[in-house]
């Protein structure tokens, strides 16, 4: 009796004394997951998914709040990295049918008012006061922030047009089984 | 000398009678060319003259911009009449930067330097003037050839490979060339040699072309060339074919022929070499054939760059019947045009009228798993696998399958007893593959921009701190200093 009770009090304290050490040792700071989805999203803060930033959307898909398509300026790209880290399965054929976009001015309706170059997260627009904004197509990301701010509805997100260099082959229509 | 065991292939009908026995005929300048600034592999060129400019034929008009790209040349003098968007000859129809000269009549030459003694030049010479002239793979490729013969240096290759191949059906520009100017291709393959610093050159011609063969041979005897007959058989004009067929070896995946120590040139593109190096002259114009069934009077033409594939075929004669289908290059690997109105670019070997019984369209039926397109592929993949996963959207899975490795030939659509498109669905799936590429380097980019933002946004907020801290001292320093002063004025006064 005595001895089962004093070896398994031992046993229990040291147990506890190893899981109290390995709990401040190894600590985690917050989800790792988090990060690491945090490096799949494009990180330009757009908030298009409804969750504040790419750090608040990274919370939300690791706990399972947020379908893998939530990032509209990431593209299928980000789609499926994201569902390869998630072990999920994406459906990239609803991400396909939103058209890449970019913003463009239109220099007839633009006033120089610089809001939408303080908005822009990307620092795509160029523009001083009094003077008409243009747009960097490489840098912009089409989060529409610049859009939202624009008092003469002079940037207006416009479909990607299609060059050369991004033209390719459509797939071919699936064959019909005989 | 044994020739080496190759792997696949197919053997289209050749169809080359109905321009083989054509001599090369120049092809008098049209009123209008259009140049496009890309007609290379690599960066386009960056344009160099204005609207209403005159140029001079073979003057720069296009500067090469980046480690890989090639200039353009006016291939007629003339007036710069427009520089913009023209139709690409390209299988999307879409707009390329192009400039358009409108000629003069005159075909007036820039002057140029030329060496007395080619051979007296340094090898890396004469890289340099290859490369100024704009010299790209006239086999198809246009890959620029200066940068082509630098490697080749840099990995000290030792043997060159002169590509008479043109296994193409339809297409025999390359056939012509070597019958009629065999001598003038001998010196470029030697300047080739002599710049790429090769100690062994062979020339490789399939055998269904022994008039070539013959002129080629008479013309490298008593030199350190050696012409050598191969099969006949589609696709003999791949670099890497050609390799194996002559050496027994064969090029890495992902790798380049310089890795086995061996360059593999186009006998177009050594007759060009030798043009730039021994006259000064630019590429400004090729051989090509226009054939075809529907085409009445099919022709080797020399046609100068920019001229519209509409003008040739009126130049032969027009249509004896209503083509069903243009293509700008061969049957296997050109590409289809919506319109005649594209120009002819430097990578253009032929331009074909084909007639409704020539194209012989089906209707695709299931993947019958016969295989037979694991026998005809070149490269040694599993077509009908690839084609599998792409069409269930699994393009990484071909990719594991080697589709990076697929040359789009063209093997595995002939032979495919159901008709299915395979070469479509592997340019499809390569196109997918690089948008996402794209996409991700665009992601990197982005995630730059924002955090140079961020970085930007932090350090003007903390610089507007530190001003506002230094001037709220200076106010509060001031205010001491003016009370302190009130305080001695009030004691001085008492």
């Amino acid at each position: 009796m005595l001895i089962a009770l004093t070896s398994l009090t031992v046993l229990g304290a040291i147990l506890g004394f190893i899981l109290g050490v390995a709990a401040r040792v190894f600590r985690v700071e917050g989800n790792p997951l988090v990060a690491e989805l945090e490096e799949i999203l494009p990180g330009s803060q757009c908030g298009q998914c409804g969750f504040p930033g790419c750090a608040g959307a990274a919370q939300a898909l690791a706990g399972g709040l947020a379908p893998v398509t939530l990032c509209p300026p990431g593209g299928r790209a980000v789609v499926m990295a994201l569902a390869a880290r998630l072990g999920v399965d994406a459906d990239v054929s609803g991400v396909q049918d939103t058209l890449p976009m970019l913003a463009e001015v239109n220099e007839a309706l633009c006033i120089g008012c610089t809001r939408c170059f303080k908005v822009c997260p990307t620092d795509a627009i160029l523009g001083a006061a009094q003077q008409i904004h243009a747009v960097f197509r490489e840098a912009c990301t089409a989060c529409g922030k610049c859009e939202a701010v624009c008092p003469t509805e002079s940037v207006k997100l416009q479909p990607v047009p299609v060059t050369l260099h991004g033209w390719y082959w459509h797939k071919p229509q699936p064959v019909a089984a005989a | 000398m044994k020739l080496f065991k190759l792997r696949g292939g197919v053997h289209p009908v050749g169809r080359k009678e109905l321009a083989a026995e054509r001599a090369i005929r120049q092809f008098p300048v049209p009123e209008r060319l259009f140049v496009p600034l890309q007609q290379h592999v690599g960066a386009p060129a960056q344009p160099l003259v204005k609207v209403g400019d005159r140029v001079l034929k073979g003057q720069l008009i296009g500067a090469s911009q980046g480690n890989i790209s090639a200039p353009v040349h006016a291939p007629t003098s003339g007036r710069i009449a427009a520089i913009g968007d023209y139709t690409a000859a390209h299988p999307s129809g879409l707009t390329a930067p192009t400039i358009t000269i409108e000629s003069d009549g005159d075909d007036a030459w820039l002057d140029v330097d030329m060496p007395s003694d080619p051979f007296a030049l340094s090898p890396e010479e004469i890289s340099i003037r290859v490369g100024a002239a704009g010299i790209v793979g006239l086999g198809g490729a246009t890959f620029p050839s200066a940068v082509k013969l630098n490697l080749s240096r840099k990995n000290n290759v030792r043997t060159l490979i002169i590509n008479g191949g043109e296994c193409e059906p339809y297409i025999t520009c390359d056939d012509r060339l070597m019958r009629e100017r065999a001598s003038e291709i001998i010196e470029g393959v030697r300047l080739i040699r002599y710049a790429a610093g090769a100690s062994e050159v062979m020339v490789g011609i399939e055998e269904n072309k022994p008039a070539a063969l013959s002129a080629m041979q008479a013309a490298a005897a008593g030199t350190e060339v050696k012409v050598m007959a191969v099969p006949a058989m589609y696709p003999m004009g791949w670099d890497k074919q050609m390799i194996r067929a002559l050496t027994g070896r064969e090029v890495p995946a992902d790798g380049r022929s310089a890795d086995i120590g061996v360059l593999v040139h186009n006998v177009a593109t050594a007759f060009a070499v030798r043009d730039a190096i021994r006259f000064g002259r630019p590429l400004v114009s090729r051989l090509l054939t226009v054939s075809g069934g529907a085409v009445a009077e099919p022709a080797n033409l020399m046609v100068p760059i920019g001229t519209l594939v509409e003008e040739l075929f009126r130049y032969c004669g027009g249509f004896s019947s209503q083509p069903a289908r243009m293509v700008l290059g061969g049957p296997m690997m050109g590409i289809e045009l919506s319109t005649a109105a594209v120009p002819v670019v430097k990578g253009s070997s032929g331009v074909l009228a084909l007639t409704r019984s020539e194209i012989g369209s089906t209707q695709p039926a299931p993947c019958i798993r016969c295989s037979s397109c694991v026998r005809a592929c070149p490269v040694g993949l599993l077509p009908l696998e690839m084609v599998a996963h792409i069409r269930a959207g699994n393009s990484a899975a071909a990719v594991a399958h080697g589709l990076k490795d697929c040359i789009a030939c063209g093997c595995c659509s002939f032979v495919c007893p159901s008709h299915i498109p395979l070469v479509h669905y592997f340019n499809f799936a390569k196109g997918e593959l690089m948008e996402l590429e794209r996409g991700k380097l665009k992601q990197e980019a982005t995630k730059k921009l924002v955090d140079e933002r961020i970085a930007r946004t932090q350090r003007i907020e903390r610089e507007r701190q530190e001003a506002a801290a230094q001037r709220k001292a200076a106010r509060e320093a001031k205010e001491r200093a003016t009370k302190q002063a009130a305080a001695q004025t009030i004691s001085e006064a008492a």
